[in-house]
């Protein structure tokens, strides 16, 4: 069988691995060599045949599992307080060791401070919130219900949770929810709910917390993350959405009924 | 993109690879946990697990013991892309694995009642009705069953580069090869897969 020796040259233009000019001399001798537009025919051929569909993301059972057994494997985290969040170990240590090193009284004052400032941003939980929609983002773990009816989100969460997130459909205000899943964040399971602004995915965590807070922002990796607490519950929404549109997401799910 | 250049329905597929660089810069900052920085990556240790093993439960064995020699390894992992390390990691258990279960590879890949649960486990619910589900479903897995006749070594840089979406440069990392070897390793898994669907279509 005739060869030519550009055919994986062809391949890698179509994987996106060539330059602009590497690409365009290959382009020059494509227009010529009949191997070369057959073997651009089978890539196309072999392609249409990959689906997303074929990705084997973990089953949600054995992501349990294997969280289980790392967490097994590793040393238990020490806790704040039994209402706080679990810090990470990494930031209790330098936070401890910063206390120590200025006196008690030093430690004690930085930590109000701290506490003051940042009432709902323990270091760690920004980065969890973030990991956590990356992860849902991957093939097949967006939701575990999809239903635009918040009247079918908002059960499907009985008994799969210890609280009743509240769920509300924003599509009025062109953010439709789309709906919802199951996700861990500091070793608790919380409610997710997914909602869309045009392509952009956002990802609502709830969970129940004490106190009000007004929306804080932050960003992380290139995603917007926005945070408040109402009615007993902490909400955290995450998206590639630029910073301006996710603050309206979030009063607009303030507001709304 | 260049990968946009086929059909529809693959921006899942680009957003999963934008979304590998961008948690590859996860563990720059200290203090980062393994919960944090490597499993986001736990689907893309379990398909690559999946598509080398090929039976549910050898695959999640690979995959328990590949983490948790990533948790072992974590304090001293530098890196600055912990999907190619994690998935390294898998590619060398399953391996060790396999070579411990000599065998193991032997098993025709067509293993019908395995693969024909997995698909009814994974009809869409609700967005479809039951016929084009249905069909669907069948395509996949006949899709998947032309993949899984593939050589390992093949199928391997096949699904690193079609589902996982790494570069020439991260399989090879991955797989220890030269880029010149994954690229005729690609060309020949990919060559291999048109000619079956052709047969397929022909019978």
């Amino acid at each position: 069988m005739p060869d030519c020796d550009k055919v994986l040259l062809v391949q890698a233009e179509l994987d996106g691995e060539l330059g602009a000019a590497e690409a365009a001399s290959l382009a020059a001798h494509r227009a010529e060599c009949p191997i070369c537009q057959a073997a651009a025919a089978e890539f196309a051929q072999a392609r249409a045949l990959m689906r997303d569909d074929l990705y084997q993301p973990v089953p949600e059972d054995m992501r349990q599992r294997v969280i289980a057994t790392i967490a097994a494997a590793q040393p238990p985290r020490p806790q704040m307080s039994a209402t706080a969040m679990p810090t990470t170990p990494g930031w209790w240590r330098r936070w401890w060791s910063n206390g120590a090193s200025f006196g008690l009284g030093a430690a004690c004052a930085a930590a109000l401070a701290f506490l003051l400032v940042m009432p709902a941003m323990p270091p760690g939980l920004t980065e969890q919130i973030v990991a956590g929609h990356v992860r849902a983002l991957q093939p097949g773990h967006l939701q575990d219900v999809a239903s635009e009816d918040r009247h079918t989100v908002k059960p499907w969460f009985d008994g799969r949770i210890d609280f009743a997130p509240p769920v509300k459909d924003l599509a009025a205000v062109r953010f439709p929810l789309t709906g919802g899943r199951l996700d861990y964040l500091n070793g608790r399971p919380v409610a997710a709910l997914v909602y869309q602004r045009d392509k952009h995915v956002i990802d609502l965590f709830v969970w129940p917390a004490s106190g009000e807070t007004s929306p804080q922002t932050a960003e992380r990796q290139g995603y917007n993350i926005v945070h408040w607490s109402q009615n007993g519950m902490a909400f955290w929404a995450v998206s590639d959405l630029e910073a301006a549109q996710l603050k309206q997401f979030a009063e607009d799910w303030r507001r709304a009924p | 993109m260049a990968i946009s250049v086929s059909q529809g329905g693959r921006w899942l597929a680009l957003d999963h690879r934008r979304i590998g660089r961008v948690g590859d810069v996860l563990n720059s900052s200290p203090g980062d946990t393994f919960e944090a920085v490597v499993l986001p990556y736990l689907d893309a240790a379990h398909n690559l697990a999946r598509w080398l093993m090929r039976d549910p439960a050898s695959a999640e064995d690979v995959l328990q013991e590949a983490m948790l020699r990533a948790l072992t390894y974590f304090p001293s992992f530098k890196g600055v892309n912990p999907r190619g390390w994690l998935l390294q990691i898998v590619r060398n258990t399953a391996y060790a694995s396999m070579s411990l279960n000599r065998g193991v590879e032997l098993v025709p890949p067509t293993n019908s009642s395995d693969e024909t649960e997995d698909v009814v486990a994974r009809l869409p619910s609700g967005d479809d009705d039951p016929e084009t589900s249905l069909i669907r479903a069948r395509e996949r897995d006949r899709v998947h069953r032309m993949i899984a006749a593939l050589p390992i070594e093949l199928r391997e840089t096949l699904v690193l580069r079609e589902l996982e979406e790494l570069s020439y440069k991260e399989i090879a990392e991955v797989t220890h090869m030269p880029i010149g070897t994954v690229m005729s390793r690609l060309w020949r898994a990919r060559r291999l897969l048109a000619q079956a669907a052709r047969r397929d279509e022909a019978a």
